[in-house]
């Protein structure tokens, strides 16, 4: 709730063209990035799999980043690893939708008995240390994109959660939900055509902060060394990097410098697009 | 009512002078050694001003009194990024000293931008142009510190809801000093004894302690009271009260009006009192000026504007509304079509398209107000002179007899119904909304119920249709082939409908829900929107499309989509302009005509209950005090509170004199109600000792009739005489 009371606060502040601008600067971002991981194999000079030179080679007309310690094409490693950092946040950000917009809808359709009991456990979920908790889920559950992917999505959906709770809650006094019901519609059908079409948007603005938050986790899992070992991601390149010391040594400027920003390009890109979503959305409640 | 207002989303959150740059003036404020653009015109005016200011003594008796407020040309433009609305084009009236002066008109006729204007309180994207003077100094070109002088101290304003006008984290008393500390200069003491009187003269009972209360210690009325006190603070010359009532209930209205009345005759100030209520205005105004599209259709004394109207609109208003003295036999004469909108500058008269007199020249000329063949009456109708011989314009739907379908036979009763809501948390207390309630709805015919906010008409209409479990008791409605027979239509034609839904789908939702055999979907819908009176291509507009009264219409046609033989009305019509009220009343009279589709019609507004309903039933504080037939409970009322409710009922006539003092006091609460008789309280006959401690039952006085009331003689109904000592 934090993040929105943020964007709250800078609604006022931002013009609304000025919102709108960084959206677009966002999408931008966005769409690079998913050409580039769609196009890899044309992209990259090298299969990053592959030992294709002398290991720590700096910066060359060949090998533009360098190479790591087995000698792979660190800018291949680059190129290849926007699949797995795109792919984990979005596939992590709609399971997170998926749990928090059917907790969310059920919570704030039912708001007594079991309204609460779901709100007291998304409140557990909000509050439990977060990257700890990961960590030891990740371990747990042993390395693999499927199991980062499950791991990072039922810890981030509490937030969507309340937000579209709080939403159902004021629809669902709405007078044509009381209409429908005075119809003879079962709650079914008043979630299906009343409730859920009308939470669409406000999920979506939802969603794309989710899949910025999720590439960071991802990001995080990763260099921690719990990411699937035989996937590239910026993580995992960043992991390696610090295993061999690179952050020590002038490489950092090749290895670690180029996946960080990627990083942070994406997790801002989407963040961005986020931004000027809930700017244009901005749900009556 | 005003819900729907155009005016109302563009007015401005934020009190902020509008400086209008349009008028230059000198530093100089005192009026006479002013220039402008307009020299020779303001200087005449000047002028005449100054005449009439010393024919005070009574030698001039067209111009009435010394005029306090002359608001001249007054034009109001809101520049929307879409399109530019003329929510003002040209106004121009006077109020006289000590005067008060009703500005009459549906939503978005600009009768609240007017006012906002002469308090200075648009701000962009409005722009005013034109003269706002008061005592002669022009309001328009003052600087904001100066109007900042003005507004509170020489202008008082109240507005429409009590409720969100107070600020709820400071004391009422805190809220009134402010005023007198910051105009008057007083400290901290003295704004206090100060407003311990002013809450005293507006009524509040022991003012000296509920000073120090805060705004949701207050009833309703209470808190309209204390507004009136703070907008009074500071003895302005002239109050501007928009849409006071509106928010309260009629027995509580009525204690307003009377206070403003004397408030008013106290302290000859003047009043200009916004209203759309022509009932409210019959009884407050001395003057009347009707609004329309921006416009002054008509202006004059009341008895000239109700007695001999000279403008088609406001006739047409008369006698749309339903009437509580006059006969039922007939429908309700309607002005077709919805309120307009201007959206560029009027080359023609604004109201020709819904005239029932239009004639060629009403579409080229815009017609100014002037004067008419009745003394200090103005109106601006091309045709006015032709209005008297015209006849009845607005004549009534022949008045046939209404044949009642059905066979008579019961289809909803509820017995011992009772809903009670859980009070605030960690209290055991109750609402106890609804609390033992026996009805029975019969075939082809229309139960009214009617009561004030609060006394659980709602609840009980929910209930009925099982949106609401009842905590005891039980509905019963009959059934027809496992079908569900009972349909409900809400109060607010804006929030009943899914806006993302085209119309097609929302008349067809309930054939949805309950598996209706339709055999062409299509063909069901353009056959229902054609019973409501909308054309076939409707159904593939969405709602936000169509404008109150028709979204009201496909609310009805969805109803009817289920095929139901009962159909429960919660306020259809009270969120609806005046003209399209008698719209929508005289359609659900008309459904109803000889199909046997029965009606439980919910509402505040006793006239347009009476216009509508067979049977009445009368709710108080979750109980129904009394149940007639419409003629004998409207004609002779026997529990003291439908007696109450019925003469609280503002009457569209100045001539009408009041049989009894108002109600006093508000309805206490639902979760907390008297013991004995709920009524006892603002009973003006409770006997202590009986109706305080003894709670009377719904008990059978003559056929078809029930009251609640100890003080009825069962054998000959009437009211038996007081014993014991009077109440005070």
């Amino acid at each position: 709730m934090t993040s929105r009371s943020l964007t709250g606060t800078l609604r006022g502040v931002i013009p609304r063209s000025l919102a709108d601008r960084l959206g677009w600067l966002g999408a931008g971002i966005v769409a690079f990035l998913l050409g580039t991981a769609v196009f890899a194999p044309v992209l990259a000079p090298f299969d990053p799999a592959e030992r294709v030179a002398r290991p720590f080679l700096a910066p060359s007309a060949d090998h533009l980043l360098g190479t790591n310690d087995v000698g792979q094409d660190l800018l291949s490693e680059l190129i290849y690893g926007t699949r797995v950092s795109l792919t984990v946040g979005i596939v992590a950000a709609v399971v997170a939708m998926v749990i928090g917009t059917t907790v969310g809808l059920i919570a704030g359709y039912y708001p007594k008995r079991l309204g609460s009991v779901l709100m007291r456990f998304v409140d557990v979920v909000l509050i439990l240390p977060f990257l700890p908790l990961l960590i030891v889920l990740a371990a747990y559950l042993g390395r693999s994109l499927t199991n980062t992917i499950v791991v990072i999505g039922v810890l981030i959906w509490a937030a969507p959660a309340r937000i579209i709770r709080s939403q159902v809650l004021s629809l669902r006094s709405r007078e044509y939900v009381l209409a429908s019901r005075s119809m003879g519609a079962k709650d079914r059908w008043v979630i299906m055509r009343h409730i859920l079409p009308r939470t669409a948007l406000l999920a979506t603005g939802s969603f794309v902060r989710a899949v910025s938050g999720a590439i960071l986790l991802e990001a995080a899992l990763s260099f921690l060394g719990l990411g699937d070992p035989i996937q590239k991601s910026w993580g995992s390149t960043l992991f390696w990097a610090q295993s061999r010391g690179a952050f020590l040594t002038p490489a950092w400027k090749w290895w670690v410098l180029p996946p960080g920003l990627a990083i942070m390009a994406a997790s801002l890109g989407f963040a961005l697009i986020a931004f000027a979503v809930e700017e244009r959305i901005n749900p009556k409640l | 009512m005003d819900t729907v207002g155009l005016h109302r989303p563009m007015s401005p959150g934020l009190p902020s002078p509008h400086h209008n740059d349009q008028m230059l003036a000198d530093e100089t404020t005192d009026g006479l050694t002013r220039r402008s653009k307009r020299g020779t015109n303001s200087a005449d005016r000047q002028l005449g001003t100054v005449t009439t200011s010393s024919a005070l003594d009574r030698s001039a008796p067209a111009t009435g009194p010394r005029p306090v407020l002359e608001v001249t040309d007054l034009y109001v433009k809101f520049g929307l990024p879409d399109r530019q609305v003329h929510a003002v084009t040209g106004a121009t009236f006077q109020v006289g000293a000590g005067e008060i002066f009703a500005l009459v008109g549906e939503s978005g006729s600009g009768k609240s931008v007017t006012a906002l204007s002469i308090m200075g309180l648009l701000q962009p994207p409005a722009r005013v142009e034109g003269s706002i003077r008061l005592d002669g100094r022009e309001l328009t070109t003052l600087k904001p510190r100066q109007l900042r002088s003005v507004r509170g101290r020489e202008i008082g304003m109240v507005f429409q809801d009590p409720m969100s006008s107070l600020n709820p984290v400071h004391t009422v008393g805190k809220q009134i000093g402010e005023s007198l500390r910051l105009h008057l200069d007083m400290n901290r003491s003295r704004a206090r004894s100060r407003s311990i009187d002013l809450l005293g003269q507006v009524g509040i009972p022991d003012p000296r302690n509920r000073v120090d209360d805060y705004p949701h210690e207050f009833s309703g009325g209470m808190r309209q009271r204390a507004m009136i006190a703070i907008a009074l603070a500071c003895d302005p010359k002239v109050l501007i009260a928009d849409e006071p009532t509106t928010a309260l209930d009629v027995t509580v209205q009525r204690q307003i009006v009377e206070l403003v009345l004397d408030l008013q005759r106290d302290r000859d100030m003047s009043v200009i009192w916004i209203t759309h209520d022509l009932g409210v205005v019959a009884e407050i105004a001395d003057r009347v000026a009707v609004m329309y599209g921006g416009r002054i259709m008509e202006e004059g004394p009341a008895g000239e504007i109700y007695g001999h109207t000279r403008h088609p609109y406001t006739s047409g208003l008369l006698r749309s509304i339903p009437r509580i003295e006059r006969s039922t036999g007939s429908q309700l004469a309607e002005i077709p079509g919805t309120p307009v909108t201007i959206t560029t500058s009027p080359t023609s008269c604004v109201f020709h398209a819904r005239c029932p007199m239009e004639a060629d020249d009403c579409q080229t000329s815009l017609p100014e107000l002037v004067p008419t063949d009745r003394p200090d009456h103005r109106s601006a109708c091309l045709h006015h002179a032709e209005l008297e011989e015209a006849g009845e314009l607005w004549s009534d739907v022949a008045a046939g007899t209404r044949r009642v379908g059905g066979d008579d036979r019961v289809i909803v009763r509820g017995s011992g119904l009772s809903v009670h809501f859980p009070g605030r948390r960690r209290s055991h207390s109750v609402v106890r909304a609804v609390d033992g309630v026996d009805l029975e709805v019969r075939a082809g015919r229309t139960l009214g119920v009617v009561g004030e906010s609060g006394c659980g008409k709602t609840t009980l209409g929910r209930t009925l249709v099982g949106l609401i479990k009842p905590t005891t008791g039980s509905v019963e409605i009959a059934e027809s082939g496992g079908r569900r027979v009972i349909q409900m239509v809400f109060q607010d034609p804006f929030s009943s409908m899914n806006p993302g839904m085209r119309i097609r789908d929302v008349i067809a939702e309930p054939i949805r829900i309950l598996s209706l055999e339709v055999s062409d979907l299509d063909a069901r819908v353009a056959e229902l929107l054609e019973m409501v009176g909308l054309p076939a291509d409707a159904a593939g507009r969405h709602p936000h499309e169509f404008s109150g009264g028709q979204r009201q219409r496909i609310a009805i046609a969805r109803a009817l989509a289920a095929e139901p033989e009962v159909i429960v009305c919660d306020e259809p019509v009270s969120a609806l302009d005046v003209s399209v009220q008698a719209q929508i009343i005289n359609l659900l009279r008309d459904l109803q005509d000889g199909s046997g589709l029965a009606f439980v019609f919910i509402a505040h507004d006793l006239a347009v209950v009476r216009h509508i309903s067979d049977e009445v039933a009368v709710m108080y504080l979750g109980l129904i005090v009394e149940r007639a037939t419409r003629d004998d409970l409207y004609s002779s009322p026997l529990h003291p509170y439908t007696k109450a409710l019925l003469d609280s009922v503002p009457v569209p006539d100045p001539d009408h004199v009041r049989s009894s003092e108002p109600l006093h006091g508000d309805l206490p609460s639902p979760s907390a109600p008297p013991a004995g008789c709920r009524f006892h309280t603002r009973c003006p006959i409770a006997v202590p000792g009986m109706c305080d401690t003894d709670v009377p039952r719904l008990r059978p006085v003559a056929a078809h009739r029930w009251v609640a009331c100890h003080l009825v003689d069962p054998d000959s109904p009437h009211i038996r005489q007081p014993q014991g000592g009077e109440r005070q």
